[in-house]
């Protein structure tokens, strides 16, 4: 290994285009060989933020003084030795994710006054270990929407070329990895919200099987699909963060492992109609194929398959998710917590006047669907025949993953829009999650790692999904081809 | 799938939201859309298919009977709008 001395880049040009990330590993041996404080490290990123968050938007909530103030206690630790697994690790949650006495608004107006009680357990248990947590990032309102262009307090910008999109929902989290303003962003996923604009801004991004990590404390929008997990720049950084954010908790009742002894089968499978769908760039196709290339340079058979159920994807995911969203967000009601409208006629006008001034249009649209779809009248034409076409899409993903390890694929069909390209359409924005959203629907892990730049150097993407609770494997093959 | 006004008038009375006339235009002609482009779900043969309800394992995943502190009152209420020491105040219901 090179003896390459990383105190210097944080000490000495904190600020200057040429600092060089390194893998959490790496800082910690600095940190404990004393090279470096965790004070420094975390005003190298209060430093970049400083410089780059006005433009990009990523952060809504810098927690300077905090930061700092914590990080002269974990500094204190490491030198009594008591210092957690993750000391000194600079994170980002995003605005969906609720911590101690801390504002979390879900990117919505509805939420602009509130604070937790208490923190989301992968919170809570970053900060157990020692991480130190710099901001709340921006997101779309409640995790709707896939370019963070629907977040009340206004859209992230690519850190790459600022009139692109960020992606999203998790848009300020992946934006903040890239712009290194943190080591690690906390991201939440329902139908792509990691991988997605993880996959826009180059970074990697994992959303684990649903069971793995606790839900408790993130803000709800379909509860059968939301996810918590990690984005970096380093996949080993993701798995140190989800070692430590998995597992019972005792607050979330879907939480489910058990040992998983899946035999390798040394084979990867890629769907035949994602890769020859006709919005696919050709530039990412490409990227594509020189990727099943280098796995079968590893030893891996590299199989197509077919997926007849390529169109019921989103349909199926938004009737599910419109109809559970629509319940979640019935709590936002004026009375318990966040915005409340002035003089209100009586107690049906107040819910009525208070959620239409809070909610954004994506989030109402939703929320109607939502409530379409459950009315007595559509209930078993929309929402039951939904749950049916699930059920045959886990099964036959299943089927799939019985034959073979991973089912890869591009991670999105393009690099990142324009800002405002796909606003005026929905449909048109929910196309974005099409490669993505197969993982929610059947519930299996899923990360999107950097597949190289397009023509004109927006990053691609490249997704591999796994078998349920496999996201040691999916590292695994991940650290393989970064 | 045609959608009406009336019906987006009735959905979003039970959605507890208030459009303006413009807004109810724009609603009713976006989820007519949306409603359109979920058919696509028809076209798949789902008899004698039982609907996916739970995506893990985890069945009755039941925590020990055991009496907990929950949120604090004090902390509750702080974050309502409109309060009094005891409860979360709303406008009269019974007149």
């Amino acid at each position: 290994m090179e003896k390459f001395n990383y105190a210097f880049v944080f000490k000495i040009v904190p600020v200057l285009m040429n600092y060089i990330p390194v893998p959490y590993t790496e800082l910690r041996k600095q940190l404990f060989q004393g090279s470096i404080s965790c004070l420094e490290v975390v005003e190298s990123f209060l430093n970049r933020i400083e410089l780059n968050n006005k433009n990009l938007n990523a952060f809504l909530e810098v927690y300077g003084d905090e930061a700092k103030q914590r990080a002269k206690e974990v500094d204190n630790k490491i030198k009594s030795g008591t210092a957690g697994k993750l000391a000194g690790m600079v994170v980002g949650i995003k605005d969906l994710l609720c911590y101690e006495n801390h504002h979390s608004y879900a990117g919505s107006k509805i939420l602009n006054t509130f604070k937790s009680t208490f923190s989301a357990t992968a919170v809570q248990r970053l900060l157990d270990e020692d991480a130190i947590i710099i901001g709340r990032q921006n997101c779309d309102e409640f995790g709707m929407g896939s370019t963070n262009e629907n977040s009340a307090y206004g859209p992230v910008l690519n850190f790459q070329n600022q009139s692109k999109v960020a992606g999203g929902s998790s848009g300020g989290s992946a934006v903040a990895v890239q712009a290194d303003m943190c080591q690690v962003s906390l991201g939440t996923d329902t139908g792509g919200s990691i991988r997605m604009p993880a996959a826009f801004c180059g970074v990697a991004g994992l959303k684990p099987t649903y069971g793995k990590v606790s839900r408790w404390g993130l803000i709800a929008y379909a509860s059968s699909f939301d996810t918590i997990g990690p984005m970096g720049k380093f996949v080993s950084d993701l798995d140190l963060v989800m070692e430590v954010i998995a597992g019972e908790d005792g607050n979330d009742s879907t939480l489910f492992e058990t040992a998983r002894n899946y035999t390798k089968t040394q084979k990867v499978a890629y769907i035949k109609e994602i890769v020859e769908h006709s919005s696919l760039q050709p530039e990412i196709k490409n990227a594509f194929f020189d990727r099943l290339e280098q796995l079968k340079s590893l030893g891996y058979e590299v199989k197509a398959v077919d997926f007849p159920y390529l169109e019921q994807l989103l349909p199926t995911y938004y009737v599910l998710t419109t109809a559970e969203s629509s319940s979640n967000l019935s709590r936002f009601d004026g009375v318990k917590f966040g915005h409340r409208t002035q003089n209100p006629h009586n107690l049906i006008d107040m819910y009525k006047k208070t959620r239409s001034e809070g909610f954004g249009e994506e989030v109402k649209r939703r929320i109607m669907l939502g409530t379409f779809v459950l009315s007595a009248d559509y209930f078993d034409a929309y929402y039951t025949k939904a749950q049916k076409v699930r059920r045959l899409i886990k099964d036959y993903t299943d089927t799939i993953l019985k034959d073979c390890d991973f089912i890869i694929s591009p991670t999105t069909s393009s690099t990142a829009y324009s800002i405002g390209e796909k606003t005026l359409d929905p449909i048109q924005m929910y196309l974005g999650d099409l490669f993505t959203v197969q993982a929610n629907v059947t519930g299996l892990p899923a990360i999107s790692i950097p597949m190289g730049n397009d023509d004109s150097g927006m990053p691609m993407g490249f997704q591999i999904m796994g078998k349920a609770f496999d996201e040691k494997q999916i590292v695994a093959l991940s650290k393989e081809l970064v | 799938m045609k959608i009406s006004t009336e019906e987006i008038e009735k959905i979003a009375h039970l959605a507890r939201l208030e459009l303006s006339n413009e807004q109810k235009e724009e609603m009713r002609s976006s989820v007519e859309k949306v409603l359109v482009w979920m058919e696509a779900l028809n076209e798949v043969d789902t008899d004698g298919i039982e609907p996916l309800v739970h995506i893990t394992e985890a069945l009755n995943n039941f925590r020990p009977d055991e009496a907990k502190p929950t949120l604090d009152r004090t902390k509750a209420l702080n974050l309502g709008p409109d309060t009094n020491d005891q409860y979360f105040k709303v406008p009269q219901v019974i007149e």
